[in-house]
This record gives C-alpha cells, sequence and structure tokens, in this order.
C-alpha cells in the first residue's frame, strides 16, 4: 500500500490537489517540459511517472486508468503514442527537476521539471538488479544518476551510441527550440579534438531535453 | 487579557530592530565559459538559463 501523503493539501482540499497534479501531469506531457514551483514539482514527479508508466504497454486497460487523470484525449494520444513508447526500455525516472531562480512576486522556490530525452538501455534484469550489480553495469547505473537532479546525467559522449533523438521528440520541440540556445549548448561542449559530432551531439541533447 | 505594563522605549525598540542582519547570499559562477555569470548553486544560471557539470551543460529555460 503506498505510503498516504501527509501534511496540507495543495490547492487546500484533496480534490483541488488531485485537480491541480492532474493539469500539472497534463501541461507535462502536452509540452514537455513546464516551469512550476519545486514543491509542486516534487510532488509531480512519483505522479507522472506513474502514469508514464502505464503508457509503455498500449492496452485498454491501461488507458482506462490514466483517462481519468489525462482527460484531453490529444495528450492522452501523445502520451501512448509517443511518451511511453520512447521511455519502452528506461527502468523509470523519465523526469527531471531542475531548480531556478526564486519567483518575482513571492519568492517562491520554482523549478523546471521536463521529460529526459529518450536513451536505449539493456533490459535484462535492470529492474529488478541490486544496487551493486546496478553499480557494476556502466549502462544501468546511469539511470539512477539521471533521476537525481543534482547529480548531472552521465557525459553523453560516453553513451552517444545509445542516445536516439527520435523524429517525434524534434517536432514537439519546433514551438520550444530557440536555435541560438542550441548554438550556445553547442559552442560550449566545444572540443578540438572531435569539435563537429560534439556539437550536433549537444544540439540533438538540447532539443530533446525541451521535448 | 494580558497587556504590556511599560511603554517599550525608542531606545529599546532600534536596539532589537539592528539585530535584523541581511546575509550575503552563497553565489557560485555559471560553467558555461560564454556566460560566467554568478547564480545560485544548485540552480540553473539566470543569465544564460544552462544547467550542468562542464561538458554537460544543458539548456533549461
Amino acid at each position: 500500500m503506498p505510503t498516504p501523503t501527509k501534511g496540507p493539501r495543495f490547492g487546500g482540499s484533496p480534490a483541488h490537489q488531485r485537480l491541480i497534479l492532474a493539469n500539472l501531469a497534463t501541461s507535462l506531457f502536452e509540452h514537455g517540459q513546464i516551469t512550476t514551483t519545486e514543491a509542486k514539482a516534487r510532488r509531480l514527479r512519483p505522479y507522472a511517472e506513474h502514469l508514464i508508466t502505464k503508457a509503455k504497454v498500449d492496452s485498454v486497460a491501461n488507458r482506462r486508468q490514466v483517462v481519468r487523470v489525462i482527460r484531453d484525449r490529444s495528450v492522452l494520444h501523445t502520451l501512448f503514442t509517443e511518451i511511453g513508447p520512447r521511455f519502452a526500455t528506461r527502468p523509470g525516472g523519465y523526469t527531471r527537476i531542475t531548480k531556478i531562480n526564486p519567483r518575482k512576486g513571492d519568492n517562491a522556490p520554482m523549478a523546471v521539471i521536463g521529460l529526459v530525452e529518450a536513451k536505449e538501455f539493456a533490459t535484462t534484469g535492470a529492474k529488478h538488479s541490486t544496487p551493486a550489480a546496478k553499480r557494476a553495469t556502466p549502462v544501468a547505473a546511469s539511470a539512477p544518476a539521471e533521476v537525481d537532479e543534482a547529480t548531472d546525467p552521465p557525459a553523453d559522449s560516453a553513451t552517444a551510441d545509445g542516445t536516439v533523438t527520435t523524429a517525434d521528440s524534434a517536432a514537439d520541440d519546433a514551438t520550444t527550440a530557440p536555435t541560438p540556445d542550441a548554438e550556445v549548448a553547442a559552442d560550449e561542449t566545444t572540443e578540438p579534438v572531435e569539435g563537429d559530432a560534439r556539437d550536433e551531439e549537444a544540439e540533438a541533447d538540447s532539443e530533446a531535453d525541451k521535448a | 487579557m494580558a497587556v504590556p505594563k511599560r511603554k517599550m522605549s525608542r531606545s529599546n525598540t532600534r536596539h532589537r530592530r539592528s539585530q535584523w542582519k541581511a546575509t550575503a547570499v552563497t553565489l557560485v559562477e555559471c560553467t558555461n565559459p560564454a556566460c560566467g555569470a554568478k547564480h545560485l548553486p544548485h540552480h540553473a544560471c539566470a543569465e544564460c538559463g544552462q544547467y550542468g557539470a562542464r561538458g554537460d551543460r544543458r539548456q533549461v529555460i
């Protein structure tokens, strides 16, 4: 049985909190990345990740469970046809929280919560392996590191062959990806040895983050 | 109802308030070589909007 949530609810009542979380999750799946208060982002993360886990298997039962939360049909379709398959091999940790500066009006701690980029993972027992085994396997060990927002994900150059930026995510990105930002990201990762490859990689990564 | 017996003197008030001090926040330098601005540790840089270790930066904002 899941541990009940302690303390006050968002919005004041359990019903209001359910609506807030449902709306936050819908916005997250619609835009790929949303800015909210840090407390709401922390509460949203497990909630949204349960929904993504359900969306990995497209069945009528799973769709009925998810549609109780995601009432927008187009977002539901996106979740089951794009987001779910994108994380097919990832053993959890589908979202990432990054803290940003406090809000101007009330100094509330703010954060950006977004879906992480698509990436292939070894499927052999990665989900049920012990922490020691995870540390031994470099690919599996990268999963918890990505979940922790304070810790940075491992260098993508090491696992570049596993990184897959789908055409779907790039298409979603069209509204939000500013090209100058991608260029800035590309500039600072440039190394004299492997210049162009790193540039393209950085651009792909930043696009995947936005998606 | 309990009420103060004495008026709080201006001196006492001002001595008390003189202890209200602000402290400077700890800031770190952005590792983006193109930016280098100061920002809160473990927060995305407000200037360039990036977060992450050197060589593994990603655009957040």
